[in-house]
């Protein structure tokens, strides 16, 4: 027994020293570390960097590694369901300032819909204090895409190879029979601001046809153009007029029949209006919306007959997109600032980047080029070249309010007024629903200000 | 001498019982009795992650977080789990009954009883998540029940969703449909259990299959009955899936009932719990949502402890 003692005693005394000298051995290198910890939710990002980050070679045995130069990446991909990747990101940053230098997170992504929570407290690194130039070096990016991440007091903390920017995507048959052209100049005028818009939707109803599927097909669009955030100062929850602007419009058009009475992603007549039989005229979304989410591969769908066409619609606004921002507290600040810098603002990577992944990439220049070739067309489109109504409008979206609370407070606030909407509710009562979602899902916020 | 080897010995067999129990209440420490410490500990605290700070906020509270929990909110959430329950479990109650004394009886001889027997179970082998998904994709605008039903006149317009009885009926259903089998297996093994020589003393004296069923059955059958019905209640207190995947989360559609006031109609405690928990891991309110269900679900354990005792007496 004393002899076991003996030798386990012995093992722990090396396994100690050993791990001393190990942590020593690691403060007199220079100040770069040997791992690099990348947090996101999915390959999106990891395949472009493999593709096209210069020096990246794969790790032939473990797909969730690779090397740059003698650093080691490691992908930490936690899937987006049921906001498990946000929880596992949460831990991470709030562990950070303990963790090993090679456990520590280095770079992570985000989306705009929750970008501030991560953006306005200090777990992300202002890109300047990673010696980044933002208007020089950043110059070529579209300004909404640095609006999404930039804090309250004006630190860009975050940076995006994509643009995200969205239209207003219709039907060319329809537009033939109700408006007596397909042509966008024509339709540009007919939804040009939502007076029109309405106007139009009325003479689609007359036609037999419905304006828009759903109840928040347009939510974005108004709430991409708020004049206050969802959160004050205070951290009173507060609904900006535009919102109600599309609480407004969207109850006018569910009861005189503009719509169709369903939600986003509906699987009943949201979805039939991908197909040639559906009797929806429009749709609010971005590039890869047409191409992964209206069925367009599908026979009789009007992607497939090349039916859709797209304009910019009332107002300019965004939908989705993924940013890459610095952790604070990273030991690879280095490495960190030139994947920032080659992957979202270097012009020839992200030329390269839209021919190989088809993506609207961030950087103006290269976008108005390909928005002026003739020869690039969307079969879904009937042959239009989508580039140039899409950099139109990523020029008009100014983000300029948003909040950490903006993910939960859109999808209670849809939620709930959509009951107000099919008369379930009085619009008094589902604001009070609204605060008691509001108050079970970010206590810290006061709910006494929500109202008209 | 022999006796006190022999006691000996005894005793070093009954050693290994207990040896097989540790990795059981190990794990029960660990994962079950811990958390439970924990749970009852944090319902006192406000304690939840603040998006601003980006760290948790940890301050005593009180009884703070069960003062809030006592309002008509909280009993809506109750009444609401309760109404779905209820509209389950009469159903089951009566399909397992039916279907447990036809197997059981071995007059019938029933074909294929195992076969059946396996049958009516299946449904309870898949995920609560997997069948509430089919149920919303058929019963939803441009799914296959609806079409059945559009043809039959009803308007392309209705969702079925949209509406307080459909949606709570669905659920319930849904619940129904996972559970009766399970309910019948617990009912035939309380049947097969009853002497035989009863039921053919009472055909001998000339009694009907309902007066068997009624007067030699049912009251015999009573304690399991008892147990059904309150291992049910307690499941139906957690329901959570099947709700949460069927009004995506919401627990909408909104009514106006007996508390007159308009809140979700098929949101269940299970899935306030859930909310409190998504987005600002608010473990305070949890907390306490969590005791008052454990309150609840352990007076009617007793219950069924007191019925139990009493049958072997």
């Amino acid at each position: 027994m004393k002899k076991v003692a003996k030798v386990l005693s012995l093992v722990l005394i090396l396994v100690l020293t050993v791990g001393c000298f190990a942590a020593c051995g690691k403060k007199d290198e220079a100040a770069q570390g040997k791992v690099l910890n990348i947090y996101c939710w999915n390959e999106e990002f990891k395949e472009r960097v493999e593709k096209l980050y210069p020096g990246y070679t794969k790790d032939s045995s473990d797909s969730s590694k690779g090397k740059i130069g003698d650093v080691t990446v490691v992908w930490n991909i936690t899937p987006n369901a049921n906001n498990a990747y946000q929880n596992a990101l949460d831990e991470a940053l709030r562990k950070q300032k303990d963790a090993k230098a090679d456990d520590k997170v280095d770079l992570f992504l985000i989306e705009a819909d929750y970008a501030l929570k991560y953006v306005e407290p200090s777990v992300s690194m202002s890109l300047a204090d990673l010696g980044i130039n933002v208007s020089k070096d950043l110059a070529n990016q579209y300004k909404y895409t640095q609006d999404v991440v930039t804090d309250s007091k004006g630190n860009l903390k975050g940076a995006s190879w994509q643009g995200c920017p969205a239209g207003l995507i219709y039907r060319t048959d329809i537009a033939e029979k109700v408006l007596g052209s397909s042509d966008v100049d024509i339709v540009q005028k007919a939804v040009k601001d939502w007076a029109s818009f309405e106007a139009t939707a009325a003479k689609m109803k007359e036609a037999g046809y419905a304006m828009v599927a759903g109840f928040d097909d347009s939510f974005r669009v108004f709430s991409n153009n708020v004049s206050s955030a969802w959160v004050d100062a205070d951290k009173n929850v507060v609904v900006d007029k535009r919102i109600w602007d599309w609480v407004d419009q969207t109850k006018k058009f569910t009861d005189n029949g503009y719509n169709l009475k369903d939600s986003l992603w509906g699987e009943g007549p949201w979805k039939q209006g991908f197909f040639m039989d559906g009797t929806t005229f429009c749709y609010f979304g971005p590039a890869w919306f047409i191409d992964f989410c209206m069925n367009c591969d599908q026979p009789n769908s009007v992607g497939d007959a090349g039916k859709w066409h797209i304009t910019v619609g009332p107002e300019g606004f965004f939908w989705g997109g993924t940013w890459v921002c610095a952790a604070t507290g990273t030991d690879n600040s280095e490495l960190v600032k030139d994947i920032i810098l080659k992957m979202t603002a270097d012009t020839d990577i992200l030329v390269k980047l839209a021919q190989t992944f088809s993506d609207f990439v961030n950087d103006k220049p290269a976008m108005e080029k390909l928005a002026a070739d003739s020869s690039i067309g969307n079969k879904y489109l009937g042959g239009q070249n989508l580039y140039g109504v899409l950099a139109e409008g990523a020029n008009k979206i100014s983000i300029k309010y948003a909040s950490a609370y903006d993910q939960g407070c859109n999808e209670n606030f849809q939620a709930c007024m959509k009951e107000y909407f099919l008369g379930n509710a009085t619009l008094d009562e589902a604001i009070e629903a609204f605060k008691v979602k509001i108050k079970t899902v970010y206590p810290d916020l006061k709910t006494d200000k929500i109202g008209r | 001498m022999n006796e006190t080897v022999k006691k000996h010995s005894k005793l070093g067999k009954d050693k290994w019982g207990y040896i097989f129990l540790i990795p059981f209440f190990v794990a029960f420490l660990v994962f079950s009795f811990w958390p439970l410490i924990q749970t009852i500990y944090f319902s006192f605290f406000d304690h939840y992650f603040s998006q601003t700070d980006f760290d948790y906020v940890n301050k005593f509270a009180g009884l703070k977080n069960y003062k809030e929990l006592f309002t008509p909110e909280t009993a809506r959430l109750f009444f609401n789990t309760m109404v779905m329950w209820i509209l389950g479990f009469i159903p089951q109650i009566v399909f397992s009954l039916l279907l447990a004394s036809w197997f059981a009886n071995n007059r019938l001889r029933i074909r294929g009883a195992g076969f059946f027997k396996a049958v009516i179970y299946l449904p309870n082998l898949i995920m609560a998540i997997a069948f509430g998904m089919m149920f919303f994709t058929m019963f939803s605008r441009g799914g296959p029940v609806h079409q059945i039903c559009e043809a039959f006149g009803m308007s392309p317009e209705y969702d079925f969703f949209f509406h307080i009885g459909p949606t709570r009926s669905l659920v319930a259903f849904i619940n129904f449909i996972m559970w009766f089998g399970n309910t019948t297996i617990l009912l035939m093994a309380g049947i097969m259990g009853i002497n035989e020589s009863l039921f053919e003393a009472a055909e001998v004296d000339g009694a009907s299959q309902f007066q068997v069923f009624r007067k030699i059955t049912l009251p015999i059958l009573k304690p399991i009955l008892i147990y059904v019905l309150i291992t049910s209640l307690i499941g139906g207190i957690q329901m959570y899936d099947v709700p949460e995947v069927v009004t995506k989360s919401s627990g909408m559609p909104m009514s106006k009932d007996i508390f007159s006031l308009n809140v979700p109609a098929a949101e269940t405690v299970i899935m306030r719990l859930a909310k409190y928990i998504s987005k600002s891991k608010n473990y305070g309110s949890a907390g306490a949502l969590s005791v008052m269900l454990l309150f609840i679900t352990g007076i009617l354990s007793v219950v069924v402890y007191k019925f139990m005792v009493k049958d072997e007496e």
